[in-house]
């Protein structure tokens, strides 16, 4: 696999779809923030449980956006 | 009782099929330089970085001549090609790819560019062999089993585990910790690995979370110690490597199948209670499903890691690309991005230890999604008994 910067096509659509994978991102772990943070407020003493699920919850859709990116990337580099 | 061989049969021959057919999955690009800025280029550094290298290349240094002398620390190489068969010499024959050796050649970019090869099938570190003349030979297929940069940051990484964990554990078999309070170095690992069998082993395997515990122990500090010594500047990048995650996630799949059973295969396959319309969709996806869920673990892992990285080389390029426009330029932007930076390093150390979690956590789902068909069957049954 080589950077061809021959195709500026493919950069500008590799640079896009990883700027909306961010944008997707942004908002999903904004929805987990909120939600972690009412039922906090809601219930400061599972505060801890509440935290370790927001975690795990922020890597997978962290995970599914960095899907994106790579793929974002793939369309520059192929 | 016949079923359980029957799946280990299968088990073992599909761990074999993949250790025997895979081929060598690395994330090599190539850095075709354009001449945008003589002087400084930001592809080269980050890919120098991001790849796998022969060779520790701590600095280049620039003589009279503007002739550039690279200093490295050289790696054994270690070929092996049906034709020729094994050879092995350290990487500075190479002479950073100027000189051939032993009918070998080192590729470098430029070379790449001069012999007008083919960029999907070379890249930079890559050796091919070549006759006498220097004309590369197709016909030799050479496989590269060096001692690499990763591989070599990979030792490392495990003798520092190792050595820790074997200091912190004599010091609980002469009674420390275990009859009394633990002290010093024990207080920085329990509550880690207390963490680990409570939150992660416990709450998705239950009874059987103590067979998995050693497993799910290793991938998590493996992870954690290769991911913190990545961090370091100069160092390689171990587990933003494809090839090592997808080794890692490789070993999750194997170790999720060994320990389903037959009711996880029936839920895939004849789900039960499931109109047969819907079944004619469902299944598809569930089977698709066992095989995204290992790579989608590998990609997760694999693009945090150069994300970071990549993230973090760029914000001090920045200071050499103004810099190398207008001098003054390059130093105002020297604080903002050292700051950025610094703060980009708190949430990588932060990333670092949240994705060896990922990993853990999510293999520890999967494997109970895997061995839970027994105390499905247990429910069932206590609900009928119920209605009555």
């Amino acid at each position: 696999m080589t950077i061809m910067l021959s195709t500026p096509l493919g950069n500008a659509g590799g640079a896009v779809g990883a700027g909306l994978a961010a944008v997707g991102a942004g908002i999903g772990i904004g929805q987990i923030g909120k939600g972690a943070v009412e039922a906090i407020a809601r219930q400061p003493e599972v505060a801890n449980d509440i935290r370790a699920n927001m975690i795990l919850t922020a890597a997978l859709v962290e995970g599914a956006a960095l899907f994106a990116i790579i793929v974002g990337f793939l369309a520059m580099v192929l | 009782m016949v079923f359980d061989r029957f799946k280990s049969l299968l088990v073992a021959g599909f761990s074999a099929f993949l250790i025997l057919f895979s081929g060598g999955v690395s994330a090599q690009k190539d850095s075709l330089k354009k001449e945008i800025k003589p002087g400084f280029d930001a592809k080269e550094i980050i890919f120098g970085h991001v790849l796998n290298n022969h060779d520790f290349h701590i600095i280049d240094f620039v003589g009279e001549n503007g002739v550039k002398h690279p200093v490295s620390i050289p790696l054994p190489v270690i070929l092996y090609s049906k034709q020729r068969g094994l050879a092995a010499f350290m990487s500075s024959r190479f002479h950073h790819g100027e000189a051939n050796y032993d009918n070998y050649m080192m590729l470098t970019s430029e070379k790449i560019e001069e012999l007008k090869l083919d960029p999907k099938k070379f890249s930079a570190q890559d050796i091919v062999a070549v006759n006498d003349n220097g004309a590369i030979d197709p016909s030799i297929r050479i496989y590269d089993i060096s001692i690499t940069r990763n591989v070599i940051q990979m030792f490392i990484g495990l003798a520092l585990f190792t050595w820790v964990m074997l200091v912190i554990a004599k010091k609980y078999k002469f009674g420390q910790g275990v009859s009394s309070a633990p002290k010093g170095s024990q207080s920085l690992l329990e509550p880690v690995i207390t963490f680990v069998r409570d939150e992660v082993a416990k709450p998705n395997l239950g009874a059987s979370s103590d067979k998995y515990l050693p497993f799910l122990l290793t991938i998590f500090f493996f992870i954690l110690i290769n991911n913190i010594i990545g961090l370091i500047p100069g160092s390689a990048n171990v587990t933003g490597n494809i090839a090592f995650t997808a080794v890692l996630g490789i070993i999750s799949f194997v170790v999720i199948l060994f320990s389903s059973d037959k009711h996880y295969w029936v839920h895939i396959f004849n789900p039960p209670d499931v109109p047969l319309g819907v079944k004619f969709i469902l299944v598809p996806v569930e089977f698709i499903s066992v095989f995204i869920k290992p790579f989608a673990l590998i990609i997760r892992l694999f693009a945090n890691m150069v994300a970071g990285h990549i993230i973090i080389i760029c914000l001090i390029s920045l200071i050499f690309i103004f810099g190398n426009m207008n001098k003054f330029a390059g130093w105002g932007t020297a604080p903002f991005s050292v700051a950025f930076t610094i703060f980009i390093y708190f949430i990588e150390v932060l990333v670092a230890f949240i994705q060896a979690f990922i990993f853990a956590m999510l293999t520890a789902v999967f494997i109970g999604q895997a061995i839970e068909g027994k105390q499905h069957q247990h429910d069932e049954k206590h609900e009928d008994s119920m209605l009555a």
